[in-house]
């Protein structure tokens, strides 16, 4: 017998290993569910498979009467507007500033602390303030969201140029390019990807912060839902919502992740990254 | 020939410490210049001085009879130990890029067509050179260091530069590697009539290498202060003479050994 530490799982095993914990979570649900039902009908903690079943038709595929819209795509509608609304801009001005920073000695002198203590400050604390300026609306979602992770977006991929060895910055500069061109033609490609892997880790703290904002002040969206619900404990709702987030949140990763692989081979290639 | 580089006098301190002291030379236009010396004596910070990454603090460096521009350009090239090639283009676009970034001052991106294949014909007949033909699609991670090397040089000799600097090219690469290396670069420079720097840790290297040899080392001393005084050129070694002999000899034994080779196959 090998030791412990040694023995690997075939690939047949490991996918099996994998969806285990997951099967043995939905059963464990399924027996504490029909239990608590068949000692109290009326029970709402641990609704059945059937009544969330219901209640997602209900929100899917049924026109509100109040509004006459299916509230489940109109919630998820706007979330993920104010979601990647958010995202884009904070990759813009992360990249703009990273590679600013990164590149030209003065800027970095002249921001970089700026930004560290930006990226101090924590975003709900000021959420208020957001409200006051910017009103209820849409607009105080998406800053949020936005101060919430271009901060350190920005620093990760600021960190990343200054990763770049100088013989590449000095070579290009013997290759005939000025600043400009060794942004266009030498950092900023290769920031790329890396844009990427932080624009990743940052998506759960951008679901944390559009989730919030939502609760405190919305009239649509996932956490708007969720949190609105929750006054008549409609946890046959609250579930479906909560699993069909977190699978978006996964959907976007694994998009993110596989768009990064086919644009930029060569990164994934040379470094050895999953 | 034409004076291509003239230092007078020139120095280089850090702080109070002097690293090079009184050099004084002329370079012709199509010389190769080994450098050589010990560890730690100034070699790179002399040849990075030429390239305009570092300054000096005394002194005058004139490339044809103009002070040398104090940051990099397209006059000088380089081929740095590693790091050289750039990670994200392959072996063909990182050759095209010296052009491409003159071509297209505005992205760096040349989108004509026409253009774009000039340039294109033009870099794959200098990867040929340099014997990269076959990988000319393989990024830079895909490649030995040998290979790497060879890709450094042909993208630095895209721009026909004045001279062409090396750092210690060839350090990291196992010894037959670095003898085609050798070859690969002597016909270059035949072929171009460019004028190389090139610092090496191997003098023999250096003497089969360069039509001029300079030796970097201490002359003064002060006993209380290592660094009161700095490293100057003490040999300038004219080796055309004795390069040809070897030369020779090189090409003899090489013969020897295909004979050999040959020989054992059979
Ligand atoms: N940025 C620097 N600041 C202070 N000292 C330096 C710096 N760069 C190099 N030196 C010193 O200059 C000397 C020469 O270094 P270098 O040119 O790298 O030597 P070589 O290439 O011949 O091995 C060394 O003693 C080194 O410590
Ligand atoms: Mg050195």
């Amino acid at each position: 017998m090998k030791r412990l530490m040694n023995r690997r799982p075939n690939r047949a095993s490991k996918i099996f290993l994998g969806l285990l914990p997951f099967i043995i979570i939905l059963l464990v649900y399924a027996s504490a569910s029909s239990q608590r039902l068949a000692e109290n009908a009326d029970d709402k903690l641990l609704p059945s498979f059937s009544s969330m079943a219901d209640a997602i038709n209900r929100m899917a595929f049924q026109e509100d009467k109040r509004t006459g819209q299916y509230l489940f795509w109109t919630d998820t509608w706007s979330s993920l507007k104010r979601l990647l609304t958010a995202v884009f801009f904070a990759a813009v001005i992360a990249l703009s500033l990273g590679i600013l920073l990164g590149v030209i000695p003065y800027l970095h002198a002249n921001f970089s602390p700026l930004i560290t203590v930006i990226s101090l400050i924590p975003p709900m604390a000021i959420l208020p303030i957001l409200f006051i300026v910017f009103g209820l609306g849409e607009l105080s979602k998406v800053v949020l969201i936005g101060i919430g992770i271009t901060p350190f977006i920005t620093r990760d991929l600021l960190a990343r140029v200054l990763e770049i060895p100088q013989e590449q910055l000095i070579k290009a500069q013997t290759l005939g390019a000025n600043t400009w061109l060794v942004i266009t033609r030498i950092v900023f490609p290769q920031v790329c990807p890396r844009l990427i892997d932080a624009l990743r880790l940052s998506l759960g703290a951008a679901w944390l912060f559009l989730i919030a904002s939502e609760a405190i002040a919305a009239d649509g969206g996932l956490g708007y839902r969720i949190f609105l619900v929750r006054r008549y404990l409609a946890m046959d709702v609250i579930i479906p919502y909560v699993v069909w987030v977190t699978f978006l949140a996964f959907m976007t990763d694994y998009l993110l992740r596989k768009f990064s692989k086919f644009a930029f081979p060569w990164y994934y290639q040379a470094s050895n990254k999953a | 020939m034409s004076i291509l580089l003239e230092i007078k006098n020139v120095w280089k301190q850090y702080g109070d410490a002097v690293v090079l002291e009184q050099l004084s030379k002329c370079v012709s236009a199509g010389e190769f210049v080994t450098i050589v010396g010990a560890s730690g004596c100034g070699k790179t910070t002399f040849l990075n001085m030429l390239l305009g990454t570092e300054s000096y603090s005394k002194g005058k460096i004139l490339l044809d009879g103009k002070p040398l521009p104090s940051e990099p350009s397209q006059d000088r090239g380089v081929v740095f130990q590693r790091y050289s090639a750039f990670p994200h283009l392959t072996v063909l676009r990182n050759t095209m890029l010296g052009a491409e970034l003159s071509a297209s001052p505005f992205l760096g991106i040349v989108f004509n067509r026409r253009k774009f294949s000039a340039i294109r014909e033009k870099a794959e007949k200098m990867l040929e050179s340099v014997g990269l033909s076959h990988a000319l699609n393989s990024y830079p991670h895909e490649l030995s260091g040998g290979m790497q090397q060879r890709l450094s040089i042909a993208q630095a000799l895209m721009k026909q530069p004045r001279m062409l600097l090396l750092d210690e090219p060839f350090g990291a690469l196992d010894p037959g590697t670095r003898s085609d290396m050798h070859k690969l670069i002597l016909a270059l420079w035949k072929e171009t009539g460019i004028t190389i720097f090139m610092v090496t840790h191997d003098i023999e290297e250096g003497f089969y290498l360069g039509t001029r040899l300079w030796v970097f080392d201490k002359v003064r001393f002060d006993p209380h202060n290592a660094e009161a005084y700095g490293a100057q050129i003490t040999y300038d070694i004219d080796v055309d003479q004795s390069a040809k002999r070897r030369l020779k000899k090189e090409l003899e034994l090489e013969l020897e050994k295909s004979e050999q080779a040959f020989g054992a196959s059979e």
